[in-house]
């Protein structure tokens, strides 16, 4: 019976799931093709140490130790996690124990100490967000659904981790009443002490109920959370693997060359060939289609933790930019798109939907921006905001020919005498009066 | 000091070694032309073979290309590049980081390619190399210094040792900003809004970042790229503090200081 319904929950979660998935990676694939596949070997070692690693997150100590706790409860959990489905599967109970003996003995202990420091972690992040209430995570962008999510996933991992404490209590106490359904696996540390104060002198039939409830509950967390993950901030558990392997190695300070201008203007100059294109061009971005692929898949690894915005000269002195919101934006706007790609079935090379990007980031926080890259620094997993910013501004001021009036003088006065103010003196003057 | 344009060395049979990059700034700012001398009386001192391209130069494109206007940048990077190139320059040293780093950073993909410095990596170079001697306890002994990291040399070329070592050379007590190095709080200058309004909000950036050099307590502040220096003066004189804390670019320290 529970095997049945088992196998019927795991076939709806991988639908489900599938389905979900596959929507992410359409969304990302909406962006611009951009081949990126050099250097792999300095890929590959940022993939081990910042995202593997989490190197940029002991920039801010505190957090960083949490974050580590529950990050690496999670990566020894799938041991549990994978035997826990053999056994749904399969109608077993504890497969793994009899093959791994002591070292199973261990691991479960290491799993059950890590998830009490993950369980302290989860409580101590659940404060910060809302009794210490600290800044970057009441910023205007995280109202609503952005905070209900980060909550609801650190209530589930609260859920998590007490059904291991159930399942695994339990199953300590059982293993001396019914030793022939609960093989013994060795002694677990902590959950025999939380099996001690809370269902001591139980029955062995209270037990095994309880023993399920942990088991299901464990379960029913993990596969929520799987068909949760593609809707909510989460993804980055997967998503940041490929994000800082695909980031940006080119030098910071480096703005890519837009070689169809270059061709353009050197035939003006009279350096180049003349181009022949006739095609009435559109540069920058103001959609997910013009952004590239990376840039969505950025937006995508967000997990809104806003380092970059609570780094951020114009957002710290109260202007509308905020790094983490043009991350956001990027992100809901690809989703926007997709579900209606999805919903009215329509074709993306014919897509127009009278939006674009603008919609979600307008002007004046674009405009906010002073390209410090503060924000690029800031990010644990090597998102790149200012890329996308310097995008929208490219098609701000090339494809609409708008942008702040301010600039206007500064353009023209470069375009006629080649400074950046116009001044009535020649450039050396200022040798003559040294 | 007399400085050269490249091609008054040229015809006097004389190929520069250093092409010092002025900059607009540099050119035409009044603060930052003190600091374009105080750079040259350097350079001068140290007898470099070195030239600027005067009225030859433009400006870099950096506010353009930044702001998004990618033609007007094109136009002036591709003439720039063909003037150094006819020139054969090799070597660049610019007194802006802004400059610097478009230089150094995106015009190879242009066609320019040239080995370019900062000049705090340079004067750090010319002091390590014995050619700039300081005084024994100059103007700046046992003072309370800041230094300001500017973004485009620091978290975006990753240079904060030079700057800071040309500063312990003047002896001085060098004080360390709660946001320094990767974490250097902008002047609030880059991206071209040195050329605009602010947007609206509740504070200037320059006046944030100058709260902060002024909380450390220090007599000077010492800066790298002329459009910090701006902002931070105004930031201070929005605060009435600019006659008691000065601002100073690294040449302007090292100038009077020298034997």
């Amino acid at each position: 019976m529970q095997q049945v319904l088992f196998l019927l929950l795991l076939g709806v979660v991988a639908y489900f799931a599938s389905k979900g998935f596959l929507r992410i990676r359409r969304n990302i694939l909406l962006g611009k093709e951009e081949v990126i596949n050099d250097q792999k070997a300095i890929r590959l070692n940022n993939v081990l140490l910042i995202a593997f690693g989490q190197k940029k997150m002991f920039e801010r100590w505190v957090p960083a130790i949490f974050h580590f706790f529950i990050y690496v409860a999670f990566l020894f959990t799938q041991i549990e996690l994978i035997e826990i489905i053999f056994d749904g599967i399969l109608g077993t109970h504890r497969l793994f124990a009899p093959y791994l003996g002591g070292l199973y003995t261990l691991i479960i202990n290491l799993i059950e100490i890590l998830s009490v420091l993950a369980f302290v972690a989860t409580i101590i992040f659940l404060s910060r967000r809302n009794l210490l209430k600290l800044p970057r995570f009441v910023k205007s962008e995280m109202k609503g659904w952005p905070t209900l999510d980060a909550n609801l996933i650190l209530l589930g991992e609260i859920l998590l981790i007490t059904g291991i404490f159930f399942m695994n209590g339990a199953d300590g106490l059982l293993q001396n009443l019914q030793p022939e359904h609960y093989h013994p696996t060795g002694h677990f540390q902590l959950s025999s002490i939380f099996a001690n104060t809370f269902f001591s002198g139980m029955s062995a039939s209270s037990l095994v109920v309880v023993e399920r409830f942990g088991w299901w509950l464990h379960n029913l967390i993990v596969f929520g959370f799987i068909c949760y993950l593609p809707y909510s901030k989460h993804l980055h558990i997967f998503l940041s693997f490929p994000n800082v392997y695909y980031s940006k190695l080119t030098p910071r300070g480096q703005m890519e060359n837009m070689p169809e201008i270059m061709n353009e203007v050197k035939s003006m100059l009279g350096i180049g060939e003349a181009t022949t294109s006739t095609e009435v061009p559109e540069f920058g971005a103001n959609d997910i289609m013009s952004l590239s692929w990376k840039n969505i898949l950025d937006a995508y690894s967000c997990t809104e933790c806003g380092r970059c915005t609570s780094v951020c000269p114009a957002n710290l002195t109260g202007k509308k930019l905020s790094p983490r919101k043009v991350m956001m934006d990027v992100r809901d706007r690809a989703d926007e798109i997709g579900k209606k790609l999805d919903t009215e079935k329509l074709d993306i090379t014919t897509y127009n939907d009278a939006k674009s990007l603008f919609d979600y980031t307008t002007p004046e926080e674009i405009h906010a921006c002073t390209t410090c890259n503060a924000c690029v620094e800031a990010c644990p997993v090597l998102i790149n905001p200012l890329d996308i910013i310097l995008k929208l501004r490219r098609y701000e001021i090339l494809t609409l020919s708008q942008g702040p009036t301010d600039w206007l003088p500064m353009f023209n006065a470069l375009e006629n005498t080649g400074a950046v103010w116009q001044m009535p003196v020649d450039r050396e003057a200022w040798r003559q009066n040294a | 000091m007399n400085v050269k344009t490249f091609a008054e060395k040229i015809s006097e049979g004389i190929q520069p070694e250093i092409l010092f990059w002025v900059g607009c700034a540099g050119s035409f700012d009044a603060r930052a032309q003190k600091v374009t001398k105080a750079f040259c009386t350097i350079l001068d001192a140290c007898e470099i073979n070195y030239a600027i391209l005067g009225n030859e130069e433009q400006c870099t494109g950096d506010p353009a290309r930044r702001a998004g206007n990618e033609f007007v940048f094109q136009m002036l990077a591709l003439q720039n590049i063909q003037t150094m190139n006819m020139y054969e320059v090799k070597k660049i040293v610019a007194t802006c980081p802004h400059c610097f780093n478009i230089l150094k950073n995106d015009y190879p993909a242009l066609g320019g390619n040239y080995e370019v410095m900062h000049h705090s990596d340079y004067l750090n170079q010319l002091i390590k190399e014995g050619r700039i001697k300081l005084k024994e306890g100059g103007d700046f002994k046992g003072k309370k210094i800041a230094y300001h990291d500017s973004c485009y040399l620091g978290r975006i070329n990753g240079i904060y040792e030079a700057p800071r070592s040309v500063l312990e050379e003047l002896d001085l007590n060098l004080v360390d900003l709660k946001r320094s190095k990767q974490n250097g709080l902008c002047c609030g200058a880059g991206g071209a809004q040195m050329f605009k309004e602010d947007e609206p909000g509740n504070k200037r950036i320059n006046v944030e970042r100058a709260e902060e050099l002024l909380a450390t307590g220090s007599d000077v502040i010492a800066a790298n790229c002329p459009f910090c220096i701006t902002m931070l003066q105004d930031g201070l004189k929005a605060k009435d503090q600019q006659d008691k804390v000065m601002v100073y670019d690294l040449s302007e320290m090292i100038v009077n200081n020298m034997q």
